[in-house]
């Protein structure tokens, strides 16, 4: 591979890859709060 | 009948696995690899990344908030922030059912390909395979002639596991299912490429996929081609996204989701575009040729350049049943959240209850598929149908939505409020510009770069009068199925899927701030 495909391939890894890896991150520091009082009272239609 | 409640994701993992599970499709394993290595190779991710975030995540923000706030499908939603928007609404409908029609039969194609592989049934003319034994099709193209059996059982079959999915519901069906397909799709394409990337020729074939070209930069069809491909592959713009949020819950982070689904769906194109690189790099290595003379995308490239290799290769029959399987479990997850659409308007719509209404209205999009397409002629009306629906469907459709919301409703801001008022990442005005400029500018441009290109010259040379009937008819058809849909009179449904009330803005917001964190939804 040439060095230009080379430095591409991580830096396509870094930003996509990384990018999910601090979205998750992020998201994960944000648990959504429970349900609220009506979706809690109300039966789930399954 | 009494009134149900709205089912619910279970938890926020849930819902981000049904979300990853239909944007991650079939376009993502072999329409990705091919659309960035002809438009500049690594440098075409710096189109394509700022396409993601100028106009997918974006979009996907925009769905999610639109489906979370009104809790409905997308006609009702729509018709709830104005009556005429119903019709854009049905529209979305329409066109999922026409591509689920269709989406099944490369389903049902690829379930078959698993069993060729074991013993490279193919021989050593993949092509002449595929269109003749497997699927006896007609010389030139038509309408239906005869039926192929050997794709009409493995049609059904797939029909009854994706209505039968469907059957058991939000939670125990599509959730559960995302829950094992999606982790199952990892492992078997993370097989497959570390497999991959042992061939000879591996390295020859990712260097020509991410050796860059900056040239092409400059090139404005490059950065329609990046907008486009984070357009169709991220399932937006025909009501699923609308959909699955109308299933969340109240407090549910909007931005951070959209996030994880944008970037999840990305990785798993670049996954892709390694492993299909380094394989191509091994077939062009056999052959003796350069990769760019490999280079295919679409069916041609799973059905035909895929097996060609798998013939080549020390234990391809393994190879190929991974590939292969990874095609089923993609495409499963995209075609639930398609045919979900259908679904859940009709529930919307008519207060049908689940059972009836998946085998009754999903039972219709299925009779529609196996009448069509398994017959000498379904390859014609597939890639005529598909064409022209992308083109003249989701991308048009997806066009006059952003523009209505955005500017004739304006209803940006609201929708904005309501993301931010239970997210941890704030939008900004970025948010509204997106939405309100570069999207409507960018798919503009796209439906007239297309438009152009389809008047200059025949899509694949077809005759006019089949395009006319199986390409451009299905694209009209649906608006014009839509519209009319949208005026049959509306009135409450007694047994309708009953609202929670909407929680006012400044409570969401009080409980983001006071982090009153119950059970975490993870």
């Amino acid at each position: 591979m040439s060095g230009g495909a080379i430095i591409m391939m991580i830096i396509a890894i870094l930003i996509v890859w990384g990018g999910l890896g601090l979205a998750i991150v992020q998201l994960r520091r944000h648990p959504d709060p429970g349900p609220t009082t009506e979706e809690a009272t109300l039966p789930h239609a399954e | 009948m009494a009134k149900q409640p709205r089912e619910q994701w279970a938890t926020r993992t849930g819902f981000l696995l049904a979300a990853i599970g239909s944007a991650i499709g079939l376009g993502n394993i072999w329409r990705f690899p091919a659309v960035a290595y002809e438009n500049g190779g690594g440098a075409f991710l710096f189109p394509y990344l700022i396409a993601l975030l100028t106009a997918g995540i974006p979009l996907l923000i925009m769905e999610y908030a639109i489906g979370r706030r009104y809790r409905t499908s997308p006609p009702a939603a729509l018709r709830q922030m104005a009556r005429p928007a119903e019709a854009i609404g049905w529209w979305q409908v329409v066109i999922s059912f026409v591509i689920a029609t269709y989406y099944a039969v490369i389903i049902a194609w690829a379930v078959r390909y698993i069993g060729f592989s074991a013993d490279q049934a193919w021989g050593d003319d993949p092509e002449g395979f595929l269109f003749g034994t497997f699927l006896k099709a007609s010389e030139e193209p038509g309408f239906v002639s005869g039926y192929v059996s050997g794709v009409l059982w493995p049609l059904i079959a797939v029909w009854v596991v994706v209505l039968g999915i469907l059957a058991f519901g939000i939670r125990r069906g599509i959730e559960t299912a995302n829950k094992i397909f999606i982790p199952l799709l990892v492992v078997f394409f993370v097989a497959l490429v570390i497999r991959a990337l042992t061939l000879d020729g591996a390295a020859q074939g990712l260097d020509a996929f991410f050796r860059p070209d900056w040239s092409e930069l400059t090139n404005g069809s490059v950065w329609v081609a990046a907008y486009g491909q984070i357009f169709f592959s991220l399932s937006i713009g025909f009501g699923i996204m609308i959909t699955y949020a109308s299933y969340l819950r109240r407090r549910a982070d909007l931005t951070g989701s959209a996030l994880v689904a944008g970037f999840a769906n990305s990785s798993f194109e670049i996954l892709a575009g390694i492993g299909v690189f380094a394989t191509l790099g091994f077939m062009a290595q056999a052959a003796g040729v350069p990769v760019g003379e490999v280079a295919t995308a679409g069916l041609g490239l799973a059905f035909v350049a895929f097996p060609t290799i798998i013939s080549e290769m020390w234990l391809g029959g393994a190879f190929g049943v991974l590939f292969f399987v990874s095609l089923v479990i993609a495409g499963l997850s995209s075609l639930i959240s398609i045919v979900q659409v259908v679904v859940s308007a009709v529930q919307d719509r008519t207060g049908m209850r689940r059972i009836p209404a998946v085998f009754g209205v999903g039972g219709a999009v299925a009779v529609a598929s196996i009448l069509l397409f398994p017959t000498n002629e379904g390859v014609y009306l597939l890639d005529a149908s598909d064409h022209f629906i992308n083109q003249y469907g989701i991308a048009m459709a997806a066009l006059v939505g952003v523009i209505a919301v955005a500017w004739f409703m304006r209803k940006l801001p609201e929708l904005q409020r309501d993301a931010d008022a239970t997210s941890a990442m704030r939008l900004g005005l970025w948010w509204r510009i997106c939405l309100g400029i570069v999207t409507p500018v960018v798919l503009g441009w796209m439906m007239i770069d297309s438009l152009r290109s389809e008047f200059d010259e025949n899509y694949e040379d077809y005759p006019t009068g089949f395009l006319l009937g199986a390409g451009w008819s299905v694209a009209i058809a649906a608006l014009v199925v839509g519209v009319l849909l949208s005026l049959i009179p509306w009135k409450a449904s007694e047994g309708g899927l009953s609202d929670l009330d909407m929680e006012s803005l400044e409570e969401a917001e009080g409980n983001r701030k006071g982090k009153r964190h119950g059970k975490g939804d993870r």
